[in-house]
């Protein structure tokens, strides 16, 4: 082949050298203790423009035992989280002599659905806030409590506590509330914003290449629904803004602060990409 | 001896007087017609070395991404890529080489895979990989010479 034919097949995208074999992800449907999970859902029509067809779970992603750690929750260690998160609940702190359940009683029933519909306007901070900034706008302005600092022990298994409560609910978000629209294309700009020395955006591996193999990882289309997340790398339980900024280190750039404006739209358009599907938490992954 | 030091004995002999480091930095890189004609760095390639910096994770960490059978006992080879098996007989040394230091050149600018000899990067780049390049000319010209090895599927 002279190199006028290879030029004009790699344009084309019509060499076979260049279709790699795909590992597609599993077929196989996930409950959680009997409970039915949604892994894959219609991806949302509304804003228009989503890249897939359909949405799926990372768990469709993960090895059997991986999976079938998730699917029996005495089996899940981040469920060990999940009960911590449930005395912090009940703990009371802070001048005021509140706990979160002085204020929201049994979580089974007042937190029901709430996480599933994460990140929410919040009209007086004028910008989305998850479940994280929530708890500590609480802890400020009801508790009397200092706010926890990112990643602190009790504010990772306190999420995870709520949105377990959500456990099965497809996640939903309100886009048409406040400003949400204009953060949502912030997080949609970033998403395709290339980053550090390796150059590479969110979109370069979890949509162009979710379903292939980067070394051990089999990539997903990096959805939310599972977080935090018990990562059987770490050990531990990790929040979103932990994996984000991860992502963005593996690309060999400096990544932007939990909780920035950044990350919050990143956050509001990652979940919007995954509306449809069961929030998983807590998830277990690779 | 060490390689650093072979590289400029051989330096030495092919250019007297010239610089030890007779490099092409990262901006002058000429790629006309997918191709890089002229070595980016004087020393000719070491095939040997350079199937050490195709694998290692911290340099080329070339199996994130594609399958290699000739470095089989290698765990988990990566599939985003094609596979490397044969590539000699796809792609001339100069072709090879416009590959490895800027796939983007060759490929278009949608291509996944890095330039691993380019200033042409991704926004924020830590401060560690700051004005670096991924691979240095002597690993680029290494891994050149390792992949024109790669022949006959
Ligand atoms: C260099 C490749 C790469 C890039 C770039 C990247 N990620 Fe990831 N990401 C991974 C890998 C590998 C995993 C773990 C396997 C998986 O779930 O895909 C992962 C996992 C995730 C997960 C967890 C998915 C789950 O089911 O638990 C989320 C969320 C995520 N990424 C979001 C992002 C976002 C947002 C960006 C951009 C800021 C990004 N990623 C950029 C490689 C990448
Ligand atoms: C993050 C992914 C990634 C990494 C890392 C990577 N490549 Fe690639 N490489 C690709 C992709 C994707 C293609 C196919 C071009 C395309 O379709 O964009 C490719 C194509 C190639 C080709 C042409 C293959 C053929 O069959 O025609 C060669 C040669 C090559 N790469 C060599 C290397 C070497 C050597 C390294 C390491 C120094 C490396 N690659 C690292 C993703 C990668």
């Amino acid at each position: 082949m002279n190199k006028r034919t290879l030029a004009a097949l790699v344009l084309l995208g019509a060499s076979p050298l260049f279709t790699a074999a795909r590992a597609e992800p599993v077929t196989e449907t996930l409950e959680i203790d009997g409970e039915a999970m949604i892994t894959e859902a219609p991806a949302p029509k509304d804003p228009p423009g989503h890249p897939f067809d359909v949405v799926k779970s990372g768990w469709l992603y993960r090895e059997p035992d991986t999976r079938a750690m998730e699917a029996d929750s005495f089996e899940n260690p981040g469920m060990l989280n999940v009960e911590h998160g449930e005395e912090v609940w009940n703990t009371v702190e802070g001048e005021a002599g509140k706990s979160c359940a002085s204020c929201h009683g049994d979580a089974a029933e007042t937190m029901k659905g709430v996480g599933a519909s994460y990140p929410k306007w919040n009209a007086k901070a004028g910008k989305p806030f998850d479940i994280e900034l929530q708890i500590n706008a609480c802890r400020t302005a009801q508790m009397k409590a200092e706010p926890y600092k990112f990643d602190a022990r009790d504010q990772v298994d306190l999420t995870a506590y709520i949105k377990h409560q959500s456990l099965g609910i497809p996640v939903k978000i309100d886009l048409s509330a406040g400003d949400m629209m204009s953060w949502w294309q912030t997080g949609k700009d970033r998403y395709y914003l290339r980053t550090g020395q390796l150059n590479f955006a969110c979109a370069s591996c979890h949509e162009k290449n979710s379903g292939n193999y980067l070394r051990a990882d089999h990539l997903s289309q990096g959805n939310s629904n599972g977080f935090p997340t018990y990562r059987l790398k770490q050990s531990n339980l990790v929040s979103l803004h932990n994996r984000f900024r991860g992502c963005v280190r593996d690309t060999r750039a400096e990544p932007p602060k939990a909780f920035s404006d950044e990350l919050m739209a990143l956050e509001v358009y990652v979940a919007w990409r995954g509306e449809g599907l069961s929030i998983e938490t807590p998830a277990v992954r690779q | 001896m060490n390689r650093a030091f072979k590289r400029s004995l051989v330096l030495i002999a092919v250019f007297a007087g010239a610089p030890a480091t007779a490099e092409t930095a990262p901006g002058e890189v000429t790629i006309d017609d997918m191709a890089v004609a002229q070595p980016v760095t004087a020393a000719a390639g070491d095939a040997i070395n350079g199937r050490k910096v195709f694998a290692d994770r911290g340099l080329g960490n070339c199996l994130a991404c594609h399958v290699n059978s000739d470095l089989k006992n290698e765990q988990f080879q990566g599939t985003v890529g094609p596979a490397l098996d044969g590539v000699a007989d796809r792609w001339e040394a100069a072709q090879l080489r416009a590959i490895v230091v800027d796939a983007k050149k060759v490929f278009g600018p949608e291509t996944m895979m890095p330039g691993f000899y380019s200033l042409d990067v991704g926004v924020d780049v830590a401060e560690e990989f700051k004005d670096k390049t991924i691979l240095s000319a002597g690993d680029v010209e290494d891994v050149v010479a390792y992949l024109t090895t790669l022949k006959g599927e």
